[in-house]
């Protein structure tokens, strides 16, 4: 997954607002075509006019179509930054570095599943595409607040079985994603997880604890995304302190420290 | 095409636009996007006698124009340097210099030692200006003795040009900068971050795992001007400038100001490209002066 980096302008040739936080923006670069990218790899998103932001913003790579020449951000408005990355006419030029990032790894064997909450899904979309062109069937468990807040459930059943947790209980089984009898069935071998720490960790703990191998996608706060400011680190097992920018961010669990 | 080689001590630069030590890594890492042999030097990550794992996350946070950081010189110390990373580097058409820190003076002569005998290691960057580490580093930058004491140990242990990095957490960056100079130091480079500190309100608790850490950004690049100005004045050695510089523009206001080259930090996270976008713009800027050579902009400033 060693793919070379790009810096490339785009431009925003679709935008669908979901629910009151999210934005799907469908970008096509000006010249040329799309980079290839892997499940789980990120962009930095330089965003466009911010007279209060400065650096680039991570966000997963969510979905490529490659023959319309598409690349997909699914963006939560969290801070200044994102908040104006969501609200782009389209037309808007943006300028994005990719692909960044070492992705989740692409099973063959056993019943693979993707846990994902919040706009944490973004990424499992592309990795459900990409098993799916492989052959391998995979199954999603995406959890949200509420019924409101799932985001591209639609796309996510072209791909494969889904299973839905909310915490309100307005949709699937009530409560957090752990609470899913998919994750304790014993069907699963492989987990790929992305969402809020916390789930992560729950996730991660309840694989260990059944023997599942699990890797999980961080979200450390960086500064360049590619190695060189050395500030999203995360504390590992054989390495010590290495850059989720370059070494992930997808981390197997068994390399992590979590105190799980 | 203007002329664009500028002298540091005996190193000669083909342009004066390097990247500043801890913003650029090895350079490999933005061999993708950028020609390396463009560039007038790199100024590799704050190399140690040890490997150090650097402080807990996190390290850094925006703020406004900038970012903080508490990296605390993360790097896998000089022999592995020496070993693994030298043998992929040296053959760079661009000047390698490497940027040196440590806890004890015994600490920085050890590694001036194992990379004097390196011939393509073109200088040393000395830094005894480093915010983030709890012994050395900015404690030697901080007083004239502290300053003399390091560098004179400093030149004994290495024959090449040597660059001394200055912090501006001083009262008289002036006084620090005559005492590198007259401690043997054949430039100087400034500045080095600005210690701030910034606080998630809502958890109430500081954004960083060190509480402080260094600004860095174009919040910063009025006083490093500022600075680089006094001390251009007060030494007869060449100033490197560095502090918020984003584009050409900005680094020309430090030529001007009297540095004789320029350094890149914090902008290669925001545009990787911005150095070599800067050598063109400096050479466009001197045929639109009509000057031949950016040593006649060196200080230049009409007062």
């Amino acid at each position: 997954m060693e793919n070379k980096k790009h810096i490339l302008d785009f431009t925003l040739k679709q935008k669908l607002l979901l629910g009151d936080n999210y934005a799907l923006l469908k970008l096509s670069p000006n010249k040329g075509e799309l980079p290839p990218c892997e499940p789980g790899q990120f962009a930095q998103v330089l965003v466009p006019g911010s007279k209060n932001t400065f650096l680039r913003r991570p966000i997963s790579i969510c979905y490529t179509e490659p023959n319309e020449n598409l690349l997909w951000l699914l963006v939560r408005r969290a801070g200044e930054g994102t908040a104006a990355l969501c609200d782009l006419c389209e037309g808007s030029k943006l300028n994005i570095m990719l692909p960044l990032g070492h992705g989740f790894t692409l099973h063959r064997d056993g019943t693979m599943l993707l846990v994902g909450g919040g706009v944490g899904v973004a990424p499992l979309l592309m990795l459900g595409k990409v098993l799916k062109e492989q052959g391998t069937q995979p199954q999603f468990l995406l959890g949200a607040r509420s019924k409101g807040d799932l985001l591209l459930i639609d796309k996510f059943t072209e791909l494969g079985e889904v299973h839905i947790t909310t915490d309100d209980g307005s949709a699937g089984v009530h409560g957090v994603v752990t609470k899913h009898p998919v994750l304790t069935g014993g069907n699963i071998a492989h987990i790929a997880c992305c969402g809020p720490m916390p789930m992560m960790r729950a996730v991660a703990a309840l694989a260990r604890r059944q023997g599942i191998d699990c890797e999980v996608s961080l979200e450390n706060l960086m500064a360049c995304g590619m190695g060189a400011c050395l500030c999203c680190v995360e504390d590992t097992a054989d390495a010590g302190n290495v850059c989720v920018c370059t070494e992930g961010p997808v981390f197997n669990i068994n390399r992590l420290k979590w105190q799980i | 095409m203007a002329n664009l080689s500028v002298n540091i001590g005996n190193l000669q630069l083909k342009n004066p636009v390097m990247t500043a030590s801890g913003t650029f890594g090895y350079g490999e890492e933005f061999a993708d996007l950028i020609d390396l042999n463009q560039l007038g030097g790199i100024i590799v990550k704050g190399t140690t006698r040890m490997p150090r794992q650097g402080n807990p996350y996190p390290r850094m946070v925006e703020t406004p124009s900038g970012m903080l950081n508490a990296v605390g010189l993360q790097n896998k110390g000089v022999d592995y340097f020496v070993e693994h990373i030298y043998p992929r580097i040296c053959d760079l058409d661009t000047a390698i210099i490497v940027n040196v820190s440590g806890s004890t003076i015994d600490d920085y002569v050890a590694v001036c030692e194992r990379l004097n005998p390196l011939d393509k290691v073109a200088a040393v960057e000395i830094n005894i200006s480093c915010p983030n580490v709890k012994q050395g580093g900015m404690t030697f930058g901080t007083t004239c003795t502290g300053a003399q004491s390091v560098v004179s140990a400093c030149r004994k242990a290495y024959d090449g040009t040597m660059i001394v990095k200055l912090t501006p957490n001083v009262t008289d960056v002036t006084e620090i900068a005559r005492a590198a100079q007259e401690a043997g130091a054949d430039a100087l480079s400034l500045t080095n971050t600005f210690l701030g500190m910034a606080i998630d309100v809502e958890r109430q608790v500081p954004c960083l795992s060190t509480i402080t850490g260094g600004l860095s950004g174009p919040c910063i690049r009025p006083i490093a001007v500022r600075m680089v100005w006094q001390v251009a004045k007060a030494v007869n050695i060449p100033v490197i400038g560095l502090g918020g510089i984003m584009n050409g523009r900005d680094a020309l206001e430090f030529i001007l100001a009297g540095a004789t080259a320029v350094q890149f930090g914090t902008a290669n996270f925001v545009d990787p490209q911005a150095t070599i976008k800067a050598i063109g713009y400096i050479n466009d800027y001197l045929d639109r002066h009509g000057l031949d050579s950016v040593n006649q902009l060196i200080g230049a400033l009409k007062t």
